[in-house]
């Protein structure tokens, strides 16, 4: 069967953590995106539990790869290849999505590409705003991952600047969110109380010295900075504003996320910014963002919010990627791998 | 009837094609925690020994465990997505049901120190159950399936695995129920929670 290498149909699965994504793409054009999630059933344990979301990617599976295609009005055999999250992520619930895909392109008798789960959240922007510039910086940021990439060419060669050194972003989100008595995860709540309230709080800056690692981010310090202060008020009797409060550590992870990424591209001499993952979907960064952005001459690209989170249609999105640029498929005995490089962009 | 039987509940990985109870081809691949990487390979193998095309299948069998849950998960998803692109159904069947024949006790091992168990004489005797060797009252019948646990059994175990052709035999007559996993625990009670997964 000859293979299309333009405006391939490609059909992506996502498992690596809580969501059951299930994306359709042609080219660069998103056709559909059907998600499953497991969160409800993680709530009250404050984080995801992985055997429980391995148990829900399999009770998931097929009736979401249903969804995408009535969604997208393909039908299966329509499908040119398939691609899946090898890593990085949870194994038992990585390998759910790799065992289905590879099933599905083995019936269907199309190519299966693994693909890398972060270098899927940068091409997913191209499915809104056209080719990716290359070279172009990409920040990552989310209950996972907190990264800054050189992005010389997505479907290849791409290569880590930095990441956090502790908690990622989202974390310290979560954290703060329970601080704050706001509900799991913190990212939606924190952002709409911080609307209510000023930044009025001088939180501090994590890794933002002379000395410090330039691309390298922490959170950690801040998120118990954070409950230090919050502690201290209630010790002495004065009322939080959880807005406030929210507002205050908000704009410091915001703070030096944009200014870390700006940095990234004037240090490289590369005028295309790339934010994506989760926290990418927070109003006040999504702001600073582009008035830095705009105060550089930096051409700033966000996905909308619904694909920031983990869905599959990014996962389509670099597989459509790699078939229009000849990579080769990956092996029979494709695995998962929690822990895959970032430079690996597929295998 | 050319049906597609898939079991990985133990350690051994079984891919098997038939013509009605004729096995025509088969493989028990000795994969461990690889069941992900080697099922599919192993497939094409066993069908294209058999000269069966996926497209030919009438059905597939596959066993719902009890086993590891990550490799079980492997197999299951993996014949629910074949059954959903050739329009066959999938017929889940009791893992232990497919190992040995007649009246016995089937045991394979349950990790954490436990062993999974079934009993049969005629049909199955209550179960599929999982619990410690030391603690199990068996009926007085011969033991077969994993024969590590004879010792902390204290009863000779003769060595049996998955078979395709057990496989057949297991599956129940009628409509294919949901491809629901035989667990037989519940997720950890105090859950090794993690955030998103970490880049590396
Ligand atoms: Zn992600």
């Amino acid at each position: 069967m000859a293979e299309r290498t333009d405006q391939p149909l490609v059909l992506g699965f996502e498992t690596s953590c809580d969501e059951t994504g299930i994306g359709l793409v042609r080219g660069h054009t998103l056709l559909s995106d059907a998600l499953a999630t497991s969160m409800a059933e993680h709530e009250r344990f404050g984080g995801v539990v992985p055997e429980i979301a391995s148990r829900a990617h399999l009770e998931a599976m097929v009736p979401t790869v249903h969804r995408a295609l009535a969604d997208a009005g393909v039908a299966l055999p329509d499908v040119d290849a398939v691609a899946v999250t090898s890593g990085p992520g949870l194994t038992g619930a990585l390998l759910v999505g790799v065992a289905a895909a590879k099933a599905y392109a083995l019936a269907l008798g199309v190519p299966l590409y693994g693909v890398n789960h972060l270098a899927a959240h940068v091409a997913v922007d191209e499915l809104e705003h056209g080719r990716l510039a290359e070279p172009s910086i990409a920040m990552l940021v989310s209950g996972g991952h907190s990264s800054i990439l050189l992005v010389p060419d997505l479907s290849q060669d791409v290569v880590e600047l930095g990441r956090t050194v502790d908690d990622a972003a989202g974390e310290a989100f979560d954290k703060v969110a329970r601080v704050l008595d706001l509900p799991f995860p913190g990212g939606p709540p924190i952002d709409r109380a911080a609307q209510e309230g000023t930044a009025s709080i001088a939180f501090p800056r994590g890794l933002t010295g002379p000395r410090d690692p330039a691309y390298d981010f922490s959170f950690s310090g801040l998120k118990t900075a954070v409950a230090r202060w919050v502690e201290a008020q209630q010790r002495d009797g004065v009322h939080v504003s959880v807005p406030d409060v929210a507002a205050s550590f908000q704009e410091a992870v915001v703070d030096v996320l944009t200014a870390k990424a700006v940095r990234a591209c004037r240090d490289h001499g590369v005028d295309h910014l790339v934010i994506g993952g989760g926290v990418a979907a927070n109003s006040r960064l999504r702001a600073v963002a582009q008035e830095r952005c705009d105060a550089a001459g930096i051409v700033l690209r966000v996905p909308s919010r619904r694909l920031c989170t983990d869905n599959g249609a990014m996962v389509a999105a670099l597989g459509s990627r790699l078939v229009m640029a000849g990579v080769a498929p990956s092996e029979p005995d494709l695995g998962a791998d929690s822990s895959l490089p970032i430079d690996v962009v597929s295998r | 009837m050319l049906t597609l039987a898939i079991d990985t509940a133990t350690p051994t990985l079984v891919v098997g094609v038939a013509d009605g109870d004729r096995v025509l081809a088969e493989a028990g691949v000795p994969s461990g925690t690889r069941h992900a990487e080697l099922l599919t390979p192993t497939v094409t193998d066993v069908l294209a020994r058999a000269g069966v095309a996926v497209a030919d299948l009438a059905r597939l069998v596959v066993g719902l465990g009890p086993g590891p849950y990550t490799g079980l998960r492997v197999g299951i998803v993996t014949a629910a997505a074949l059954g959903d692109v050739v329009g066959v159904p999938v017929h889940g069947v009791c893992s232990l049901d497919a190992v040995g024949e007649g009246p016995r006790v089937v045991v394979t091992d349950a990790r954490r120190k436990e062993v999974y168990w079934r009993a049969y004489d005629g049909g199955p005797l209550g179960g599929p159950d999982v619990g410690r060797p030391e603690e199990l009252d068996l009926p007085d019948l011969p033991v077969v399936g994993d024969a590590r646990f004879a010792e902390r059994l204290g009863r000779e175990v003769a060595p049996a695995e998955v078979t395709t052709a057990g496989l057949l035999r297991a599956v129940p007559a009628g409509e294919p129920a949901p491809l629901t996993p035989l667990y037989l625990r519940r997720p950890d009670a105090v859950p090794n929670v993690v955030r998103k997964p970490v880049t590396r």
